[in-house]
């Protein structure tokens, strides 16, 4: 399988670096060009060694999206540190690209709710946060 | 009209200005704290602060009954969901965004937002405009209705220069609407004389332009 991840911080490059190891092929696109420090050492090579892509340029950018190889990606996944960027870019490829699996984190539960509710797959990990202390809190409660 | 205006920057509050001094209701709304107590000194209860991408923020400054929503922040991202939102989930009928780069402009589009304004775009328009040289103005372009509205010079030694409109020989699908001579413009008839150095308005289908250039310029 072909992975393409945009944004890479703490959760975008540990899922890249989850992927790669797992055997699919990885492609990671982000801004800023010291994100690539994330992705060092997966089993013990660099990034590049292990199979890995890195391309550096902005989500919205058509041409950076090619280069990075999101004609023939299987998975899309919108990492960055902006639910905007996120949901922009994650209806871009579903609309453009034609990918059937494309992942967006959004931090903004209300937003994760209703996007998801037009078909697109919305991971909020505030919500996710919200739930567990919830759970946690009743477990106190009992 | 209820509008709701997305953005105080430059555009967004002149914008507001306007809007209530024509009598309309306008909330505006501003994410950055600091640019909101500067507006709110003008505007008071007209401005609210928040992140209009945040659908709580929309709900509160009354979106269900917005007739309008205009997203003019300096952040394409930004507009484009705001639009999205209020179009898709709250109904809203009617939207304008702002395009900041020219090369987002085919995002908005396949988000379906629309009519969107982009000042780079205007621009580079108004200096097709001026500079003739470039030959051709697109000065109107109705996308789903598949038809332009365009502006040629009537060059020396062209094959449509001292013809008669009836002459001109134009694919199918384009019409002369008007010439612009000596300062002033005019609705031809067939009779009409076509002069070099004229300016000629023609209405067409979209994709004809290509056939339509040479008829204008030699050789």
């Amino acid at each position: 399988m072909f992975v393409l991840i945009v944004g890479a911080g703490r959760v975008g490059a540990a899922v890249a670096k989850r992927a790669l190891a797992r055997g699919h092929e990885v492609s990671v696109l982000d801004e800023d060009p010291l994100s690539h420090e994330r992705l060092v050492e997966v089993e013990g090579r660099t990034w590049e060694d292990a199979g890995g892509i890195f391309t550096v340029g902005t989500a919205l950018e058509v041409d950076a999206l090619i280069e990075a190889g999101v004609q023939r990606a299987d998975v899309f996944i919108a990492s960055t540190d902006g639910d905007n960027t996120n949901l922009t870019v994650a209806q871009i490829v579903k609309r453009r690209f034609g990918i059937e699996k494309v992942l967006c984190r959004v931090m903004d539960p209300a937003r994760a709710a209703w996007y998801a509710e037009q078909g697109l797959h919305t991971i909020s990990p505030t919500q996710h946060a919200i739930e567990m202390f919830e759970q946690a809190l009743g477990a106190e409660e009992e | 009209m209820y509008v709701i205006v997305v953005g105080s920057g430059k555009v967004g509050l002149n914008l507001s200005r306007e809007l209530i001094a024509k009598g309309h209701e306008v909330t505006l709304l501003e994410a950055d704290r600091r640019r909101y107590l500067v507006v709110e000194e003008e505007l008071e209860h007209a401005v609210q602060y928040g992140d209009a991408t945040e659908l709580w923020v929309l709900e509160r400054a009354g979106i269900q009954r917005a007739d309008l929503v205009v997203a003019v922040t300096g952040d394409d991202e930004d507009n484009m969901l705001v639009c999205q939102v209020a179009k898709e989930k709250y109904l809203c009928e009617r939207v304008i965004a702002r395009v900041n780069n020219p090369r987002n402009l085919q995002h908005f589009k396949l988000l379906g937002i629309q009519p969107v304004v982009s000042a780079t775009d205007l621009i580079l328009r108004l200096i097709e405009h001026e500079v003739p040289r470039y030959g051709l103005v697109h000065l109107l372009a109705l996308e789903e209705e598949r038809l332009e509205i365009i502006e040629l010079e009537v060059q020396e030694g062209a094959p449509a220069a001292a013809k008669r409109v009836a002459e001109v020989a134009l694919p199918e699908g384009s019409l002369i609407i008007s010439v612009l001579r000596d300062g002033r413009g005019f609705v031809p008839t067939p009779e009409t004389v076509v002069e070099a150095g004229d300016q000629v308005l023609l209405v067409l289908d979209s994709g004809l332009e290509d056939q339509i250039t040479p008829v204008f310029a030699p050789d």
